[in-house]
């Protein structure tokens, strides 16, 4: 039966990383940083989260590890995006070869490993029980007994909804994304504002990335993120950067991932199912995108 | 500031110089991109160069119209497994093999470049990120075929059977660099030259810088799209075809796609500034910066990914260097 406790258990699981890393790119996105990086920061995040919890043995030392190496990421991002003028783009690609690289790298130089580490000491995050809800048909194994980054990521969509359209912050953050001009005439710089937003999507994706390594499972594999972090830049831009609708967009592609998994047990191929949600971000794409919400030129 | 830019590298030089574990080291790189036994070394350095050489003129191409094909790898990947199939079923006799499987390779690469252009046209999809998104099914289909149908289930790993040996690339006496590099320096001198010379290249140039200037001259910007990204695509999947024709024999999971090909290329492109006749000085950069790293591995035992690293970081340094190398219109 594919419709069974487990499936609804995964379901969760899977939309968490691509829920909060398109959350960080919608910030980035409102004020005007075009951060397709997601990939490679959810992809550090998903290693420094295995090594602080190795090294700690306690799932806050992977989650503090994770969010560190996260802010790091965007720290160097904003560093070569607003600081030194480089594009978007090639800064994102720059950052994505290099978690890629950096990660193998000190995959092989920390842990003398290849391909995978998986290690008895590195702690997983807690599930969180909900006495009386578990017992109820679909909503216990959905709910009950999720990580607490899940909670977390859902808690973030109303907050940042809000935060966006009401908060002061939140104002400035769309202004140095819409009018720039208009926030240096208050004496503010857009520049700060957005190093904030690239800040945050490196630590959003970076929690994304710990979901993966240390909620999911507890193991690092090479190129783990898988893509995932690129699902989340379609989702950022079928939703033009709006929280609200992040939800439902990584709730799609979440239940994608979970019944493609859930199909494999049935002798589907795993290479087939995991070339699904590719497929369908773009089919969902040209069906919600009216018009080009992006011009590249070189 | 003129000085300062001087005492880093000449500092580093001189490190390098005096200590001896570094100079070991830089030995080891040295002796991985350029030496080896009968200079094995040196000719797997060739080899790689081709191959980014390949992915860069393919994305140079796109760039040069103003097309951001991320969509290399997959292209790359669908081109070599088109090869493939055909050097391994095609019952053809022995001498139309490979011109089939090029012709075979470039439809392949070339077709799915296309299907990322009429994404980008017909259903505002943009370029960037659907071509990119086609990379993925492209290589997971590939990955599929070489594991399950196509797998040479003889030999321990997923891929397919041999090219048959008569349709082969020949190797140069004594080397282990194939013919291939024969296609992909021609193709790259044809692209060179067509992009100085011919109207063709004129155009996709003009298209590149001002998009409505060419469209306001009576240029056909519609159909030079698509013929750059069939290009694009093209090259990327003749580069598969030398690939897989070539120092692989056969296809293989992953050989494409581990080593980063595509993205090297589109990096090398870029730190050619998107100049062409500097592209193949680019690319074989990269090759040597991967080699030299293999070479640095096997005597001081740090993993060869940190040529990957190195690639991050220069074209991180690049980008941060303040020369526009891409604009985003409308801003």
């Amino acid at each position: 039966m594919i419709w069974d406790a487990t499936f609804f258990e995964s379901i969760p699981r899977f939309i968490t990383p691509l829920l909060l890393a398109a959350l960080g790119g919608a910030l980035c996105h409102r004020a005007a940083v075009f951060n397709i990086a997601l990939e490679g920061m959810m992809l550090i995040g998903a290693f420094f989260a295995v090594v602080g919890s190795y090294f700690t043995a306690h799932w806050l030392g992977g989650i503090g590890a994770a969010l560190a190496a996260g802010l790091a990421s965007g720290g160097l991002y904003a560093w070569f995006t607003v600081r030194r003028g480089g594009d978007d783009i090639v800064v994102s690609i720059g950052l994505n070869i290099l978690a890629a690289g950096l990660t193998v790298f000190l995959l092989r130089a920390m842990f003398d490993q290849r391909g995978q580490f998986d290690d008895p000491a590195i702690a997983t995050l807690p599930r969180i029980p909900l006495p009386g809800i578990d017992a109820i048909p679909v909503a216990g194994p959905l709910l009950s007994g999720q990580s607490v980054l899940f909670w977390l990521a859902l808690a973030l969509v109303p907050v940042l909804h809000w935060g966006l359209v009401r908060h002061r912050l939140g104002l400035r953050l769309r202004a140095a994304g819409d009018n720039a001009p208009a926030l240096r005439t208050l004496g503010l710089s857009p520049e700060r504002i957005r190093t904030l937003a690239i800040l945050a999507s490196g630590a959003l994706c970076a929690l994304g990335g710990a979901q993966l390594s240390i909620s999911n499972v507890s193991l690092f594999t090479e190129g783990m993120s898988a893509g995932r972090g690129w699902i989340a830049v379609v989702i950022v831009m079928m939703c033009a950067s709006r929280p609200l609708w992040i939800l439902p967009a990584a709730v799609f592609f979440g239940l994608v991932d979970a019944m493609g998994v859930r199909a494999q047990a049935y002798g589907l191929p795993q290479q087939l199912t995991d070339a699904l949600p590719y497929v369908l971000a773009i089919v969902v794409m040209a069906a919600t995108l009216r018009r080009a919400t992006l011009r590249v030129r070189i | 500031m003129s000085r300062a830019r001087w005492i880093v590298p000449l500092a580093a030089l001189a490190a390098i110089a005096l200590i001896p574990d570094l100079r070991a080291i830089a030995l080891g790189f040295l002796d991985g991109a350029f030496g080896g036994r009968n200079m094995f070394n040196l000719w797997s350095t060739v080899s790689r160069a081709s191959i980014l050489l390949g992915m860069a003129v393919g994305v140079l191409v796109a760039f040069r119209a103003g097309l951001i094909n991320l969509g290399g790898e997959g292209q790359l990947v669908l081109g070599g497994l088109a090869a493939a199939l055909v050097g391994i079923y095609a019952p053809l006799p022995v001498w139309a093999i490979v011109p089939a499987a090029v012709l075979g390779a470039m439809l392949a690469g070339g077709l799915w470049g296309m299907l990322a252009l009429w994404l980008d046209r017909g259903l505002k999809v943009p370029l960037l990120v659907g071509s990119l998104l086609l990379n993925y099914p492209a290589g997971y289909f590939a990955s599929w075929l070489a594991s399950h149908p196509l797998r040479d289930v003889a030999s321990g790993i997923a891929q397919t059977h041999r090219i048959d040996r008569d349709a082969r690339l020949p190797r140069f006496d004594g080397t282990i660099l194939d013919y291939g590099i024969f296609f992909t320096v021609a193709v790259a001198l044809l692209v060179i030259l067509a992009d100085r010379y011919s109207v063709f290249g004129y155009r996709l140039r003009m298209q590149g810088l001002a998009p409505g200037f060419a469209r306001a001259q009576g240029m056909p910007t519609g159909r030079l799209g698509y013929q750059a990204l069939f290009l694009s695509g093209a090259i990327a999947g003749l580069t598969g075809f030398t690939a897989v024709f070539g120092f692989a024999q056969r296809y293989v999971d992953g050989m494409l796609t581990l080593p980063l090909y595509a993205w090297t290329g589109i990096v090398a492109v870029l730190l050619a500034g998107i100049v062409p006749w500097r592209v193949p000085i680019a690319a074989a950069l990269f090759a040597v910066l991967a080699t030299g790293a293999g070479g640095m591995e096997r005597v001081a035992g740090i993993p060869r990914e940190s040529a990957q690293i190195i690639t991050g970081l220069v074209i991180l340094w690049l980008a941060g260097s303040g020369r526009s190398l891409m604009r985003r219109r409308g801003e």
